[in-house]
């Protein structure tokens, strides 16, 4: 590249500072507004059509009453209404949450740490292990829960005829109203591989010394890891549980394709699919707001339970970033 | 814990006392104790591929059966699968929808994660604040605006463009990622260039490209895997169109048409699964800096 030969633009300005130096500074400001704006435009546009539109759009939905087909109809707080009061799924796919936050996000943060602790201790073959676990992160969620489906399948799955010749009681699984949500579990604390790097790497990071002199002073393993593993790693496992529970909250594409396939009410085949299945314990916001908007077609109903999952995503977004200001600090 | 964790390397230098010797087998015991939780944990992870790929080599009457290794071996099954009508277009519109796209996250992506990494401007805090709010939004939010702005409004809907289009302008993870991976690089890199009569475009294409590529990787590694699995998008705009699907949707309706043969729809599940592993296999390095850099870095 020519380093000497085009004069630097920004070295240029406080050279003829003399007697127009306050115009120069003053059009370079604004060139440097319009490079930033430049840079920065196909993000702008992607904010204001794909997020800032919809978003009030969502918001003028909910107060509507509109089916896609006859124009739309003021209705208030109806919708709302509607959702809160009389909507019978609505109140089963939060508790469903509830159960994921507390349930599904602990078994996989304590293994995710449990494995990542693991693999920091494991001196042979460690790359070979590293990869195995965390394979089962890549696999595709349709195929993965497919999969899953079919090892859990009461009648021919594979886990079951190992439990029954281990002389267990083997559970139903995915058609079992009190199993499908720990079925789902054990499909989530599979694809542990995301966590297991994030801790394996907040673990790799604590210093060695901390541990040597513990170890000096006679501190045993569980006090090592009480009082120097976890205050190191106290960050990273608190952002361990807040994007678990958001991604609880968001949880959509194994639920509905679990309970697909384990209802066996397919698309195609004419009667039509109500997510949830088996008795609703499988249902989760997301699910509602595409039942209602695609398979009854009340987009007011839909705008309201999505302004639900909005409200509940940016709290704990905000949670996030206020303890973890480093999410968006300088990266020193 | 350094020394004493591996066996071979006895504790150098000690004269074998009886301290030395109990000190050994600890550590022995621990090596032993370590490596007996990673097989039984590798076990955990492995068996549910190794059942999966079984299955999909059995016979269709023994896929009905318990049994959990095939008597003979159907290869074919794989044959069956790809021979499927419209399977091939699956992988085809799955391609499209994930190659497409993460070339135009990146493109589209790297311009704005650099502003907000080595720019100083009004508004970067809260352009950055939004841009994490964008990257938490679960897309059913909007979902139902979008679809009519797609289906009715630009009379796109039965095709996989309503899902492509927008990767044009940004995606927010990519970008946050991006930007996270920028911070790193030195500042006096950006102004060594700027001094030397550099434009800020070619700053961006010369300097600092050429050291980002390994967060660059990691964004399009997570983009294509990102399109690959999606499952809501084709559900909403593609359904109608068996034409349009991708192997992740198709792959569902899949199991409805085949309902009882589990070891057909196991082989479609391993052909749905394998591009993924084996683009893993090939960049791994790149997809773990990735995750490691959306929770520990920043």
């Amino acid at each position: 590249m020519s380093t000497d030969t085009l004069p630097a633009t920004e070295a240029a300005a406080p050279a003829a500072s003399g007697p127009g130096g306050r115009n120069t500074l003053r059009a370079k400001r604004r060139r440097n507004a319009l490079r930033t704006l430049a840079f920065m435009s196909p993000w702008l546009i992607g904010f204001g059509v794909f997020f800032a539109y919809p978003l009030v759009s969502t918001v003028y939905f909910s107060l509507m009453k509109y089916d896609g087909l006859n124009p739309p109809e003021w209705r208030g707080l109806g919708n709302w209404e509607y959702v809160f009061t009389s909507f019978p799924q609505f109140w089963p796919a939060l508790r469903n949450t509830l159960w994921l936050c507390v349930v599904m996000v602990s078994c996989r943060v304590l293994f995710g740490l449990g494995i990542g602790m693991l693999i920091t201790k494991i001196k042979t073959g460690a790359g070979i292990f590293r990869t195995l676990f965390y394979l089962p992160f890549l696999a595709p969620p349709v195929a993965a829960t497919l999969a899953f489906v079919f090892l859990l399948n009461p009648g021919t799955g594979p886990v079951n005829a190992l439990l029954e010749a281990a002389g267990l009681s083997a559970p139903a699984w995915f058609t079992d109203p009190a199993w499908a949500k720990p079925a789902l579990t054990l499909l989530a604390v599979w694809g542990i591989g995301d966590l297991m790097v994030i801790f394996m790497a907040a673990l790799l990071d604590v210093p060695k010394e901390q541990y040597e002199a513990a170890e000096l002073d006679g501190a045993g393993p569980w006090q090592r890891f009480r009082h120097i593993t976890l205050p190191n790693i106290s960050p990273i496992v608190l952002f361990a549980v807040v994007t678990g529970i958001i991604g609880a909250m968001q949880y959509y594409t194994q639920p509905i394709v679990a309970s697909k396939v384990a209802s066996g009410v397919m698309g195609g085949s004419g009667v039509t699919f109500v997510p949830g299945y088996p008795d609703d314990s499988t249902l989760t916001l997301p699910q509602l707001v595409y039942s209602l908007g695609f398979s009854q077609f009340n987009y007011g109903a839909a705008c309201v339970v999505a302004l639900v999952l909005f409200a509940f995503s940016m709290a704990f977004t905000a949670l996030l970033m206020r303890r973890r200001g480093g999410l968006i600090g300088s990266g020193d | 814990m350094t020394t004493t964790v591996n066996p071979p390397a006895a504790p150098a230098g000690t004269s074998p006392g009886p301290a030395a010797r109990r000190a050994r087998r600890k550590a022995v015991l621990h090596w032993i104790a370590v490596h007996s939780l990673g097989i039984a944990a590798a076990l955990f992870f492995v068996l549910p591929f190794v059942f999966v790929v079984l299955t999909s080599l059995m016979s269709d009457q023994q896929a009905l059966t318990r049994d959990l290794t095939p008597n003979s071996w159907h290869f074919e099954n794989y044959a069956k699968v790809l021979g499927t009508e419209g399977f091939l277009t699956w992988w085809k519109n799955s391609l499209l929808y994930a190659g497409l796209g993460t070339v135009l996250v990146v493109v589209s992506s790297t311009p704005v994660a650099y502003a907000l990494a080595k720019f100083r401007f009004r508004g970067r805090h809260l352009s950055m604040l939004l841009v994490i709010a964008m990257m938490m939004l679960p897309p059913q939010v909007v979902i139902i605006p979008m679809y009519l702005f797609w289906a009715k409004q630009m009379d796109l809907s039965g095709s996989l463009w309503p899902l492509i289009i927008p990767l044009a302008f940004g995606d927010a993870f990519a970008i946050f990622l991006l930007r996270q991976f920028l911070l790193t690089i030195p500042d006096e890199y950006v102004e060594a260039a700027r001094i030397d009569g550099c434009g800020e475009v070619r700053t961006l294409l010369r300097i600092v490209l050429p050291m980002a590529k390994p967060g660059i990787a990691a964004v399009a590694l997570f983009q294509f895997f990102y399109c690959w699995n999606d499952y809501f998008g084709p559900q909403i705009y593609a359904s109608e169109n068996p034409a349009a699907w991708t192997l992740s949707y198709g792959l569902e309706s899949f199991k409805g048409a085949h309902h009882t043969d589990w070891n057909l729809t196991m082989a479609a599940t391993v052909l749905v699964m394998a591009p993924v592993i084996l683009v893993f296999f090939f960049a791994q390095k790149a997809f773990v800096e990735g995750v490691t850099l959306t929770g520990v870095k920043g």
